[in-house]
């Protein structure tokens, strides 16, 4: 545990003095140094226009994943347990997951305006079919056993998926939730980007306009420890669940 | 227990379903319930993409487009490989180095285009820089994963027929790894794909993207719409090609 510590601090440094070294090489019109990007960082967390613009994307993104997370899970339990409909839509879920929902954004526009309602369409079109798709295949790979009991048993099929299926597949359920909700945190900053007016995607725009390069860099490097710090969480969650719940 | 009536009943409903879904948007649009500033009919959007291809409007924007995914997925993925296969070798920099790599498709990577129009002005080079940076970072994870999930007994095996490092290499632990090396590569094209037209509609002279965002910009739903189609059309092409040798390797390395 102590040398995976050691470790990790000397990526981080390493990956800092990289940074340090291509900031040199392109100058700061192009990439702010590590200093001034922390300290931008840091200076930025203390005004109340990036907590406003935080907390908007906040609301977003929490609705965003909450619809992803029930819509996906539910359509991954439905065609993980009835196998006709899960055959049926295996290849048009993996369709629908691979095309570049970005190409997208003019039509969601287009349907819900600019505002909450089209940062939350485009997080939910980005998070919800990973999660389908971990969902199903993770109930579709629960030992067979386990759907002769619930027949045994004569459970209903929401019983079934409620009682047996949902814990045995959770450790699976939960990696599809880990990389849906990354992907809605994607989906919710690039509504943001092309339609809001306010949100941290939005400030990142504005930024993108009159060339602020450290404030560019500072909100992604906030954006990106927030990232990585879920995803550690989500990963220590899953792991709980893989060894013993 | 897979038969080949169940295949087939499985095609046939899935056909069935796609087309009745196209039929309701077709009808939803003709009778006005989905207004035609919002959505064209399916039917006139591949009308449109057909009147731009025969008249060869954009042919230049397409082209332009093609050849900028080509370079960029071919550096994410060769770039890729060669940095997971060194990520690989060095367990102490890949263990902490994987969590922050799957934290990065989170950030929109395309807000640091800007700064790429900097250093390479605005054209090609830009969006193709763009475009493998979004997809290195796919083919680096499953690379690592590839060679991670390399079975001990096929390093024994090289270690019994006395390979060297590159036979070893090239016979055994890449075709065990291949299943993941071409996930990587799928998800390299697409993130790449994703990257040149993010970076398209933000600031570009050219491009489908650049198409797509000025239509938009004009209400000319028919432009947009028929582009539109063309580009899931294309992407949904390369990627049903990829799946298919993903789910092919799968089946023959006896994984899911």
């Amino acid at each position: 545990m102590k040398s995976s510590r050691t470790d990790f601090l000397l990526l981080a440094a390493g990956l800092l003095a990289l940074w340090q070294l291509v900031h040199w090489a392109v100058g700061p019109d192009v990439l702010a140094s590590p200093w001034a990007t922390i300290a931008r960082a840091a200076g930025l967390m203390r005004t109340s226009a990036f907590w406003d613009h935080a907390g908007a994307t906040a609301v977003a993104f929490a609705v965003a994943a909450f619809i992803s997370i029930v819509g996906g899970i539910a359509l991954g339990l439905w065609l993980g347990l009835r196998r006709f409909a899960g055959d049926v839509a295996d290849p048009i879920l993996g369709t629908l997951y691979s095309i570049p929902k970005i190409t997208l954004y003019p039509i969601i526009l287009l349907i819900f305006g600019l505002g909450v309602s089209a940062k939350i369409a485009f997080g939910v079109i980005h998070g919800v079919f990973p999660i389908a798709i971990f969902t199903m295949n993770a109930v579709r790979n629960v030992a067979p056993v386990y759907h002769r009991t619930a027949r045994v048993m004569r459970l209903t099929l929401l019983g079934a998926a409620l009682t047996i299926m949902a814990p045995a597949a959770l450790p699976e359920i939960l990696a599809g939730i880990r990389v849906g909700v990354a992907l809605t945190l994607l989906g919710v900053l690039i509504g943001e980007l092309f339609a809001a007016t306010a949100g941290l995607g939005f400030a990142l725009r504005r930024a993108m306009d009159i060339h602020a390069v450290t404030d560019i860099m500072a909100i992604a490097l906030l954006l990106f420890v927030f990232a990585a710090g879920a995803n550690a969480l989500l990963r220590i969650v899953e792991r709980r669940a893989r060894h013993g719940g | 227990m897979r038969c080949r009536s169940h295949d087939i009943k499985v095609g046939v409903v899935r056909a069935a379903l796609i087309l009745a879904s196209c039929a309701a948007l077709e009808l939803l649009c003709r009778l006005g319930i989905i207004n035609r500033v919002t959505m064209i009919p399916p039917s006139e959007m591949v009308a449109a993409l057909w009147n731009i291809l025969w008249a060869g409007l954009y042919n230049a924007d397409i082209l332009f487009t093609l050849v900028n995914v080509v370079a960029a997925a071919l550096l994410a993925v060769i770039g890729g490989f060669l940095i997971g296969a060194a990520l690989h070798a060095l367990p102490r920099v890949r263990r902490p180095l994987v969590p922050l790599l799957s934290a990065y498709y989170a950030i929109p990577t395309f807000v640091f285009y800007p700064l790429l129009i900097v250093v390479f002005g605005v054209g090609r080079t830009a969006l193709i820089v763009m475009g493998a940076m979004f997809g290195v970072v796919a083919m680096i994870v499953n690379t690592t994963l590839g060679l991670g999930h390399v079975p001990p007994v096929v390093a024994k095996t090289g270690a019994i027929l006395r390979l060297d490092g590159l036979r070893q290499l090239a016979l055994l632990r890449l075709p065990s790894a291949a299943p993941h090396l071409v996930t990587g590569v799928k998800l390299a094209v697409a993130y790449s794909v994703i990257g040149i037209v993010a970076g398209e509609f933000i600031l570009a002279t050219e491009g489908i993207g650049k198409r797509i965002a000025y239509a938009y910009d004009n209400f000319d739903n028919r432009t947009m719409y028929g582009m539109l189609l063309l580009l899931l059309i294309g992407v949904m092409a390369v990627n049903g090609a990829l799946s298919s040798w993903e789910k092919r390797l799968h089946r023959r390395f006896g994984q899911r």
